[in-house]
């Protein structure tokens, strides 16, 4: 069977743009939440939030000056630069006039695209002036505008599409990528997923009150996972890439490996039994993970690591019984677990793949990142694992096996395995 | 206005979507701007908006599709600042 490895990653998060900046914030537990004037003008609650730090110079670098021409996307922007670092990060070549690759395609996932674009647009449309909107609304936004940018960056001939699966969205395409290859379909997949930031994206959010109010004072407190004192999450953005090759191929291209995907699973609780739109069916969560657990014929004793979805709201402490559940591990046989949200926020439809580059950077550098925010524990949640596996200081650790699971609305579950590649 | 300050400007126009530039150094009234310079054809809608910002004035569809060459620019351009 063919085995799955990754050969290059890219990232572009509110705590670090670029693998190098990313690796540094994940280990030191930076937080990337700042404070907003923009979302406190328009009346949020919420007045923080995660934004990548990106300067026009940086744009430059990924972007021609004709592709920023009349751009306002800023998620097709982080997905452009996180999937071309992954790409260059890999070993492989960018250039405007290479061959045509069937080899290598692409699945790119987001929520919304360009909804800063198409607020635009509107106010063009209802006050008469559709002749006056330019060519490139269509492709900013469109669902596959990111992967349809990708693709032609670095001129991929397999499949190039957009999956949109809410808060699983990024878990989701690794897996998709994944089973691709598996299946023979392509030798190289750029998987990933990004999300625009600002208040017409998280807006709707805010309005659901999901978002904390409490900490527009202190931005770096604001996203506390597990923490007794979490009062919602706080919106995030950015992009995360991950090459996914055979490892047939990545060994013929001497391509370092970071880390090999061994399995996963995709699955949905039909809001029933407990789950809704915005409910998880517990049932569900469990079997996904379980099953997940079961295609990378391994057992769940194997696992080392955990990256949750973790959001900072009430259903933290759902999220780890459903994990002790489905491990049949709990207290001190459970293993470590952590959130990145809290450095970082909810990234939204960029956060399974964001989060999966931290895990399979723990991988590759043998460590498990911090939770910050989250010296206060919540009750429910000692009574299922031991404070310990919740490290608040960067843990230095043999790790083999980490396992990494994203939820989101509309009752979807994603939950994808990585090995230690040896 | 003159031909040449009237290139000149077109010239300033075209110059970021342009793909040969070869052709765009030797630009003349017989350039064409998909043939010659490579535009992508889906920019010449962006293009026909900053030849309306330029010259304050508004191209139709009919026109547009007629706008192939820098020559055909040239003679709508005139019509409407002349009009």
């Amino acid at each position: 069977m063919t085995r799955v490895v990754i050969t290059g990653m890219g990232v572009v998060a509110p705590n670090g743009v670029g693998l190098e900046a990313f690796t540094k914030a994940i280990k030191l537990g930076t937080s990337g939440i700042a404070y907003h004037d923009n979302l406190k003008a328009a009346n949020f609650s919420c007045c923080i939030g995660g934004i990548p730090q990106v300067s026009e110079e940086k744009k430059l670098e990924y972007l021609t000056p004709l592709q920023l021409r009349g751009f306002n996307s800023s998620g097709i922007l982080y997905g452009c630069m996180a999937g071309m670092d992954a790409w260059k990060d890999a070993g492989l070549e960018i250039d405007a006039e290479s061959d045509l690759d069937y080899d290598s395609g692409c699945v790119f996932g987001t929520g919304t695209s360009g909804v800063d674009k198409f607020r635009e647009a509107i106010y063009k449309v209802d006050a008469g002036e559709v002749k006056r909107m330019g060519s490139t609304v269509v492709l900013q936004t469109m669902a596959s505008g990111i992967s349809a940018y990708l693709g032609g960056i670095l001129g991929l001939g397999n499949q190039v599409t957009t999956n949109s699966s809410a808060c699983t969205t990024g878990t989701e395409a690794i897996l998709m990528g994944f089973e691709r290859i598996k299946n023979g379909q392509a030798k190289r997949m750029l998987v990933g997923s990004c999300s625009d930031d600002g208040p017409y994206i998280w807006g709707g959010f805010d309005a659901m009150r999901v978002m904390t109010y409490k900490h527009n004072d202190s931005p770096q407190e604001g996203s506390r996972p597990m923490s007794a004192s979490a009062s919602g999450f706080v919106p995030g953005s950015g992009a995360g890439a991950m090459v996914l090759e055979s490892l047939e191929s990545a060994l013929e291209r001497g391509a370092t490996i970071y880390a090999e995907v061994l399995g996963g699973q995709v699955n949905s609780g039909g809001q029933r039994n407990g789950g809704t739109l915005t409910a998880p069916n517990a049932e569900a969560v469990q079997r996904c993970i379980t099953n997940a657990i079961k295609d990378s014929k391994i057992e769940a004793s194997a696992i080392d690591t955990i990256n949750g979805h973790l959001t900072a709201t009430s259903k933290d402490s759902l999220e780890i019984e459903n994990w002790t559940k489905a491990l049949g591990r709990k207290g001190a046989n459970f293993p470590y677990i952590n959130s990145l949200k809290s450095m970082v926020g909810h990234c939204l439809a960029a956060a399974g793949s964001i989060e999966s580059v931290a895990a399979v950077l723990q991988l590759k550098e043998q460590f498990v990142f911090p939770n910050i925010n989250c010296h206060d524990v919540h009750p429910e949640i000692l009574e299922l694992i031991a404070d310990e596996k919740i490290p608040k200081q960067m843990l230095n650790k043999t790790l083999n096996i980490a396992a990494k699971a994203s939820f989101g609305f509309g009752d979807v579950n994603a939950c994808i395995i990585f090995k230690t590649y040896n | 206005m003159k031909n040449e300050d009237l290139i000149a400007k077109l010239k300033t126009i075209v110059q970021p979507y342009v793909q040969d530039e070869d052709a765009f150094n030797n630009l003349s009234e017989e350039t064409t701007f998909v043939g010659d310079l490579k535009i992508n054809s889906a920019n010449l809608v962006d293009i026909i908006l900053d030849v309306e910002d330029e010259f304050d004035i508004r191209i139709e569809n009919e026109e547009m599709e007629q706008m192939l060459s820098v020559k055909a620019a040239m003679a709508i351009v005139n019509s409407k600042i002349a009009s």
